[in-house]
């Protein structure tokens, strides 16, 4: 089971308490009504599949109720970081895979 | 010989003579000690053959001591219940009345029917399944697969429920140590003496690992086991230790999350019933230690399956640990040097050795001459070729290695064999860890770490009792530090004197098993793969070991090829002429050993699998006589039965009733989000198809809520309290997502307005009273609300006091009546229930249930999303195009509605169906069709999504889901079904008061 760092509570919690809530930095249109079906598609339909960083949405469902974001390593499943809801997309280089032993 | 076993050799091992315990094997009784296992104890009483193969019905034997065993599994009885298949002899403990039993033979273990698939065996070679079944189709349904089924396999599944109780826990510590061997416990005991929580596992009954078959070592001056038993324990006495015998970590998860089994009372002759049969811990670690030891490889040639052949290292566990010779006459094969101390230490308890055979020619480090030294014919450059006997081995066939020189025949009743010795990297697979091979020591040893965790001793390649004990120490203390802050120098020091010759081993096939030999050299004794069989797989062009693995299913058993793996990869490197980094390493996946899914599933059973939720007044509805239909966790009252009455007659009647006189229903499940703040109204504009800014206080709103995509996610009842506050409904089931989909617009897309959201479902009870009579009944326990058609019409909302408690009185209807839905406080829901149930039954008032529910909103054409609707179905294909704001300039879905595909004509519709013939109800589900008689595949057009008996219609009426169904009003379509095709007539989706004037009543 993964421990997820909420920002809001500032603390690891299991993941049972949280729900995962697609992909962040997908914002939705403030002219929806008016958009093409191209830029529609864009926003509702195409998902990014990286092998390695990826942005997600979460909700501390089963605790403060909050939506966050993470960054997520792909391949290692590890937590790189989370923020809060309407931070700035971080820039981060690719961690080193895994760590040799002491 | 003693009274336990006539191979309990006197004055050897460590169980206590007098502690005797009489158990049954395949209903014969015999006498073991306390502390022996099944496999010990068999084999105390010259009892080699305990099984059957899996698929060639060979005979089998114990091949080790411990839980990699893949040949002894064997069934446990204790009650009709409790039957525990497949269980490894080598594990389970014996204790008095153990009823164990021998698997996969008929009828006897001795003469076994199914044997004849050894001699059939050609048809069994690697994937048969995908070549010899192919043909004739039919063939296989009733020959085939009855047959396979038949013959293969192990124990039989237990048929009763498991009446045990398995208990779990949750703990943190800082180092975890998996395995109590000599590296294990130095971890321990330099990561405790820092002061850090530790904990200890080990998956046998006693800590010691190798060091209770091993004699040469001396740490602290004593005996390796002492030493062992001395260290648990001082581990046992500290307080910041917890040391667990018995538990096997099987399972290494994320972020140090590792699952611990720990076997309780299976070994316990009566257990207290207390007791659970195992326990779950599901432990987070700081830190991990793996120090889980190396396994002793099997030498791959002919006939190494027969019962008297095993590995060298379990011979001596069974000498020196349970003072059980394995034979009188043991022959030993070898590729390693450990294999020597086994044949000395039984030549010194007096048990002959006819030859040790040792592939290589010069064994470097001088165990030969030790074993020459005491009159053991060592002949080295030599391999076995075969084994002779058939339900135990009889003799082996010894050759030189290389050349052509006249094979001899030594007759034996037991033989030992080593490959070598493979570490045990599961745990570090498990967690990721990337193994990398050893080229000098041809071993897979841990690589790149991808967890706080470290392996230390025989796992880590580190060879020597000495560097494994000094690695341990190190190890432990530096974890300790790094787990917790302040934890002080531990100075824990061991002095290891003497210590085993572990070197030498070779993996694959050994002479005499090469290509083109016609002999059964198994590799994967569990499921009966021979050398052949992977060279077959790579013949057939199975170039990499994943699919070499699910090609002959080599390493896939429930011992997961912990033997097997590195013969099997060698072999298939050697046929593809690649070395073996090359060919790769398969993953490890927990669980390590067998799991039961007893100690997984735990207390998640029966009454505690799910929650059930039941309304505040299901007590009365209980006496009332309503059987109770489950709506996710939810208990509602389905129908209300009288006596005499099926729940056909009861729907009926219920029906007739509500319509004519009056009902009552239990509404309380209803989902209930309490929208609130001064910016509420727009959000519900914003949430929902319909418009809400203008919404009176004091009015309803039927709403329709869409995902972007523009498709039905919900529906429900909003009510505005006030200005800045709404009472919004959802569906029974939809509750929980509605409320999400509305916090993620609210916390993320529209963070601006000021809106708070509270789920209220469960605060309050919710009482329909629906029917011509509803007013009459509620009105004298109504107070501060005027129900005057004029002053609370329908669609209307009021506070007030239903039976002097504080209601929130909905004037809305479900059924097409006239009607109120009546909101208290959940604590006072049975009270005003019961009061309204006491004036209306006499007035002819029914309560209904909801199937009733169900078929009076189909007579209206009210859907149910999820029912009538299926995440393709928009408000415009629902008919509900009036519900779709046309002013509104956003709200969810808004652009998906305009999709190209959804504005279409011709899309799938729900509309109306009457039946033909005026009374048969179709099927839910079922599939329309235009013309019965075109071809099959028929084209369907769509399907039926609500059909019930109308009782008020006198005929059947349905829902349907129909192409271009708006268009299709009068057409008669077709329902075909498995004995007929039923005629049907495309009508609107209101059958009942189409004109509605009965909702004003």
């Amino acid at each position: 089971m993964l421990l997820i760092r909420c920002p809001y509570c500032e603390e690891e919690r299991p993941e049972l308490e949280f729900r995962h809530a697609g992909e962040a930095h997908i914002a939705r249109p403030e002219n929806i009504a008016d958009i093409s079906d191209e830029e529609f598609a864009q926003y509702f339909f195409y998902r990014d599949n990286p092998k390695g960083m990826a942005f997600e949405r979460w909700r501390h469902m089963h605790g403060c109720g909050r939506f966050f974001n993470a960054v997520r390593h792909t391949v290692t499943d590890k937590f790189v970081m989370t923020y809060k809801a309407g931070e700035p997309k971080p820039v981060l280089e690719e961690p080193q895979e895994g760590q040799s032993a002491p | 010989m003693t009274a336990a076993g006539i191979n309990r050799i006197a004055g050897k091992g460590r169980l206590t003579p007098a502690n005797t315990v009489r158990f049954t094997f395949d209903d014969k009784s015999f006498t073991g000690l306390a502390g022996d296992t099944l496999a010990s104890a068999l084999i105390a009483n010259n009892v080699h053959l305990v099984g059957r193969s899996f698929k060639y019905h060979r005979p089998r034997g114990v091949l080790s001591a411990g839980a990699e065993e893949p040949s002894a599994l064997v069934g446990v009885r204790r009650d009709a219940a409790r039957r525990a298949p497949n269980i490894r002899a080598t594990v389970q403990e014996i204790h008095d009345g153990l009823d164990a039993v021998s698997q996969n033979r008929w009828p006897s273990l001795g003469f076994d029917i199914g044997a004849v698939n050894d001699i059939a065996s050609p048809l069994f070679s690697a994937g048969f399944y995908y070549k010899t079944f192919m043909w004739p189709k039919v063939a296989w349904k009733h020959f085939y697969e009855p047959f396979i089924r038949n013959a293969a396999g192990l124990g039989v599944a237990p048929t009763e429920i498991d009446p045990d109780h398995y208990a779990s826990r949750y703990v943190h510590c800082d180092v975890l140590v998996i395995g109590g061997g000599a590296a294990g416990l130095a971890a321990a005991l330099a990561a405790a003496e820092t002061g850090a929580q530790v904990i200890l596992c080990d998956e046998n009954a006693q800590v010691g690992g190798a060091l209770r078959f091993e004699t040469e070592a001396r740490l602290d001056g004593l005996g390796g086991f002492d030493w062992a038993e001395q260290a648990a324990g001082r581990l046992a006495a500290m307080d910041n230790v917890r040391l667990l015998t018995r538990t096997t970590a099987f399972g290494y998860y994320a972020q140090n999350f590792v699952g611990l089994v720990e076997r309780v009372s299976d070994h316990v002759a009566a257990p207290d019933p207390d007791l659970p049969r195992e326990r779950l811990w599901q432990l987070r670690a700081r830190r991990v230690i793996i120090a889980a030891g190396a396994i002793e490889r099997h030498m791959v040639f002919a006939n190494n399956d027969r019962p008297g052949i095993m590995l060298a290292s379990a011979a001596r566990m069974y000498l020196n640990h349970y003072g059980v010779a394995v034979g009188r006459s043991v022959g030993v094969y070898t590729a390693n040097d450990s294999a020597y101390a086994a044949a000395i230490d039984l030549k010194k308890a007096g048990v002959d050795i006819p030859a040790i055979v040792d592939l290589r020619d010069a064994p470097d480090s001088g165990v030969a001459e030790e074993a020459r030294a005491l009159g053991i014919r060592v002949l080295t450059g030599h391999a076995v070729t075969g084994a002779g006997g058939k339900l135990r081995v009889a003799s082996m066939t010894v050759e030189p290695a290389k050349g052509t020189a006249k094979a001899e025949i030594i007759p034996i009743d037991a033989l030992l064999m080593s490959a070598g010795w493979t570490p045990s990297v599961h745990m570090f697979s498990q967690s990721r860890g990337k193994v990398a091979w050893d080229e000098a020591s041809e071993r897979f040893l841990p690589g790149t770490y991808a967890q706080d965790c470290v392996s230390v001793g025989a796992c880590n390649g580190t060879d020597g009792l000495e560097a494994s004990v000094a690695e341990a120490l190190a190890v432990g203390e530096t974890m300790a530090k790094q787990a917790r802050p302040g934890a002080t120098t531990s100075g824990v020091t061991i002095r290891v004197d003497g210590e085993g010759k572990w070197s030498g081993g070779m993996s694959g096939a050994a002479p005499g098993s090469t290509p083109g030999k016609v002999i059964k050299a198994f590799v994967d004794y569990q499921n009966d793969v021979t050398a052949k069989d992977i060279r077959l797989a790579v013949q057939e062009g199975m170039h990499s070991i994943e699919h070499v693995k699910r090609f002959t299913t080599n390493g896939m058993a429930t011992d997961q090829g912990k033997l097997s793996n590195l013969h099997g990869l060698a072999i298939a490197a050697e046929a593809l002429g690649r070395p073996i980094p090359q060919v790769g390493l398969t993953t490890f996946r927990p669980p390590y050993t067998p799991t039961t899914f007893g100690a997984i599933v735990n207390h998640a059973r029966g009454k505690l699998f799910d929650p059930v939720r039941r309304t505040p007044m299901h007590a009365s509805e209980e006496a009332a006589g309503a059987v109770f239909e489950d709506v996710g966790q939810w208990k509602r009252a389905w129908y209300y039965p009288r006596s005499g009455e099926d729940m056909h007659a009861a729907v009926n009647r219920e029906c007739k009733t509500v319509r004519e006189v009056a009902g009552m229903f239990d509404a309380s499940t209803l989902g209930k989000i309490e929208v609130v703040g001064p910016d509420a109204a727009q959000f519900l504009d914003l949430l929902y198809t319909n418009p809400f800014m203008k919404l009176g206080v004091g009015k309803l709103r039927y709403g329709i809520m869409c995902r972007e995509d523009g498709f039905i996610y919900d529906d429900g009842v909003v009510a505005r309290v006030a200005e800045d506050r709404f009472h919004v409904t959802t569906t029974t089931g939809g509750a929980p997502r509605v409320l999400h989909h509305m916090e993620d617009y609210l916390q993320t897309e529209f963070p601006h307005l000021k809106v708070w959201l509270t789920s209220t479902s469960e605060q309050w009870a919710v009482i329909a009273v629906q029917g011509p009579k509803a007013r009459e009944i509620v009105e004298p326990f109504v107070s501060g609300i005027d129900l005057s058609n004029e002053a609370f019409p329908h669609m209307s909302y009021a506070e007030g006091t239903v039976c002097g408690v504080p209601a929130r009185v909905f004037r809305m209807s479900f059924t097409g009546e006239a009607g109120y839905e009546i909101n208290v406080p959940a604590d006072h829901g049975r009270m005003v229930w019961d009061a309204i149930h006491e004036r209306g039954a006499p007035m002819g008032m029914c309560l209904y249930g909801t199937e009733t529910m169900h078929v009076l909103r189909a007579e209206k054409g009210y859907i149910i999303v999820g029912q009538d609707t299926d995440g393709t179905v928009t408000p415009h294909d629902a008919g509900l195009s009036w519900a779709v704001g046309k002013k509104k300039t956003d709200f969810v879905g808004i652009r998906g509605l305009k999709r190209p595909d959804l504005a279409a004509d011709g899309r799938r519709q729900l509309v109306g169906l009457k039946v033909k013939d005026g009374k048969t109800v179709l099927e839910e589900g079922a599939q329309i069709v235009a013309n019965p008689h075109q071809p099959v595949p028929m084209k369907i057009i769509g399907w039926v999504s609500s059909s019930y008996w109308s009782e008020n219609c006198g005929q059947p009426i349905a829902l349907a889901l129909i192409d271009d169904g708006f268009k299709r009003m009068g057409e008669t379509l077709h329902v075909p079904m498995p004995d007929r095709v039923i005629e049907v007539e495309v009508c609107d989706t209101v059958f009942f008061d189409k004109e509605g004037g009965r909702l004003h009543g």
